[in-house]
């Protein structure tokens, strides 16, 4: 006997789990809306806080250092990730090997704010001026190991006779990379690239410890916003965001989707083909 | 047609002239992977225009033989000269060699179009002549209609034929097969094999395919090299591996056979007389052994050079083993029998279904006769 798909059970597990996890960012978006000052009353639906959002320089400024800050830090993580990943993936079996991968896993379960800690004193010890150079090498260092666990995963099951052939066919060892094994494993390193941009867009902790005067991200200016009491600018910002992270989310659904289409399709062409 | 039947009955076979240049040499060649050693001192000559086979079971060093040929293995020790050259240094990317993979290894994220063209590209040729050559591999191999096509949109069969396009397009010295049909099914294995035959023929290029199917070996082959564990067993055209095989491992891998382990009785120059060890059944073979009366030999016979009858051949006191008819086995075009001698062991005799099935005459437990003629069995020393 199966539990009915719509019993009295699964529904209410339903409601009340995608309650919890979105009953407070509805309320959010909501007062985003609201005409009045007071965060905890409704005054009439207005967008007044979007406009004067855009008349805000503090909150302009920090959302082009958060760019700028994920742009640089994702890019230069995918770089180095796709490196290790690619180098430790290929190296044969040797004394230490389990070592190595496991220290490239360390940062993921790595507290923030010891990562934090330890990247402000390293800055301090070197005395490199803090600001947005500082918060790019971190938010570099900690994506990275994000992006080479992926590309090292998508590696396992890389067919490396490909690169075999392509050697065999004249290409030299370099080139084979660029030209068959990086386009290949480019599903992998897009979503490395899109997962570090994402973490080093909602980065607060370690943000806070490596910056400097001048270089403040959106979420710590968010925060210290917050400290000072909840504006309907800040809910207005925060909808933003949310509306950016959706979009992003209903893009890479929508092209795997079409992906998985493909696939399927190409599947029927191949079966048809004498 | 007449001058072309005289030309095709020319025995062709550069290893057999003295003076004849080999075009690939493999010297000494052993590959150790830490203390497993897959290549055990091989030494092979393989001359141009030759369809030359590697046999052997999985694990026996076929394919890293092949590897080391095309430069993804280095020997640990050893030479490998290929048209004169010493390969020792030469990384495969520099190799005027071309393999064709077990997996086909196609790019995925090119066309077929662009799958072909790759090497070509590589060589920096002016575009007109790239799309000239890939156009007439495309029509080699007969894939017009699919050359916009991305390898997942293809059948396996197709796949293959892309990949043999693609690893002749450089017009290399020399094509390397790794197992290039065994993802094919039976009846598409037995066409591409004529197919390979024939493109192998227009071209003129010298190919080394590695195999554990001895019936592609046979088919396709000049020469087949034998080998297990790391060595070579024996080198030879299909029907020499087949009629004279120089080992009871050969002559159980290719084919069916039955041995007899028997005891040399005399030797003489042109036949030798052997005895059968527990049934003490005599035979005489038509060529003389290299040993000494009262060594022990395997006498090996195939299965259809032998004859089974219900009555007793004129002469029973040589090349004759009575038995017991203990399973028959209904092929179509032959029946296998199996017939268990005095002794318990059983002995396997193929023959030809000229006559219906319903006028057989032998049975099941029938006594009968096995014969065969002194030249169908071969004596083997180890």
């Amino acid at each position: 006997m199966m539990i009915s798909k719509w019993s009295w059970f699964n529904k209410t597990s339903i409601i009340v789990g995608f309650s919890f996890l979105y009953i407070p960012i509805l309320l959010l978006v909501l007062y985003s809306f609201n005409e009045s000052r007071l965060v905890t009353v409704w005054g009439g639906f207005s967008t007044k806080w979007y406009g004067s959002l855009l008349q805000n320089e503090g909150i302009l400024g920090a959302a082009t250092v958060t760019l700028k800050v994920a742009a640089m830090a994702s890019t230069m993580a995918t770089i180095l990730g796709t490196m290790a990943g690619f180098s430790m993936s290929r190296f044969g079996r040797f004394r230490g090997r389990t070592l190595f991968n496991g220290m490239i896993y360390a940062p993921l379960v790595m507290p923030e704010v010891i990562t934090g800690l330890s990247l402000l004193l390293m800055f301090v010890a070197i005395s490199l001026d803090r600001g947005m150079w500082t918060i790019t090498l971190a938010h570099t260092t900690f994506a990275m190991c994000y992006v080479a666990v992926v590309v090292q995963s998508r590696l396992t099951s890389f067919d490396r006779s490909i690169e075999e052939a392509a050697m065999d066919l004249g290409c030299t060892p370099l080139k084979t990379f660029f030209v068959i094994t990086l386009p290949v494993i480019m599903p992998a390193v897009a979503s490395g690239w899109l997962l570090s941009f994402t973490l080093s867009l909602d980065d607060l902790v370690i943000a806070s410890f490596t910056t400097g005067p001048g270089a403040t991200t959106l979420p710590m200016k968010i925060y210290s916003m917050v400290r000072l009491g909840v504006t309907p600018e800040i809910n207005a910002i925060s909808t933003i965001l949310i509306g950016i992270v959706a979009v992003g989310v209903v893009i890479t659904s929508v092209l795997h989707k079409r992906r998985e289409a493909q696939r399927a399709k190409d599947e029927m062409l191949a079966s048809s083909a004498p | 047609m007449a001058e072309a039947s005289s030309q095709a009955r020319k025995v062709w076979a550069p290893w057999n002239e003295p003076g004849a240049k080999p075009f690939v040499r493999i010297e000494g060649v052993t590959k150790k992977f830490g203390s497993f050693v897959a290549v055990d001192n091989i030494s092979l000559d393989i001359y141009e225009r030759e369809f030359y086979s590697l046999l052997g079971p999985s694990g026996c060093g076929k394919t890293t033989l092949l590897r080391m040929l095309a430069g993804f293995e280095m020997p640990s020790t050893g030479r490998i000269i290929i048209d004169g050259e010493d390969m020792s240094t030469v990384p495969p990317h520099k190799r005027p060699v071309n393999m064709m993979f077990q997996s086909y290894a196609l790019f995925p994220h090119m066309t077929v179009e662009q799958n072909i063209a790759f090497g070509l590209k590589q060589d920096h040729l002016p575009k007109a002549d790239i799309a000239e050559r890939v156009e007439r591999m495309i029509n080699l191999v007969q894939l017009n209609k699919f050359a916009k096509r991305k390898p997942e949109q293809l059948s396996g069969g197709q796949k293959q034929r892309v990949a043999l396009a693609r690893s002749l397009a450089k017009k290399p010295k020399i094509l390397l097969l790794d197992e290039p049909l065994g993802a094919l099914d039976k009846k598409l294995r037995e066409e591409t094999q004529f197919e390979l035959m024939n493109i192998q023929e227009k071209l003129g290029v010298t190919f080394i395919i590695v195999t554990h199917d001895q019936e592609e070996a046979m088919t396709v082959s000049s020469r087949i090299a034998v080998m297990n564990h790391g060595c070579v067993e024996q080198v030879a055209t299909p029907s020499e591996i087949y009629e004279y095989p120089n080992s009871r491992l050969v002559a159980q891998f290719i084919g069916d056979v039955n041995i007899m382990e028997s005891r040399i009785a005399e030797v003489l120059p042109d036949r030798a007389r052997l005895n059968v060890v527990g049934i003490d059944a005599p035979v005489q073979t038509g060529r003389s052994v290299n040993a000494a009366p009262g060594e022990i030999a395997w006498v090996a016979i195939r299965p259809e050079k032998m004859v089974v009858s219900l009555t007793p051949p004129a002469d029973t006191s040589v090349n004759c083993l009575s038995g017991v008819v203990w399973d028959i086995g209904y092929l179509g075009k032959l029946s296998v029998f199996h017939v268990r001698l005095e002794d318990k062991s059983i002995v396997t005799v193929a023959q030809t279904n000229r006559k219906r099935e319903t006028e057989r005459t032998i049975t099941w437990e029938d006594k009968v006769y096995v014969t065969w003629s002194p030249d169908a069995a071969v004596v083997l020393l180890a």
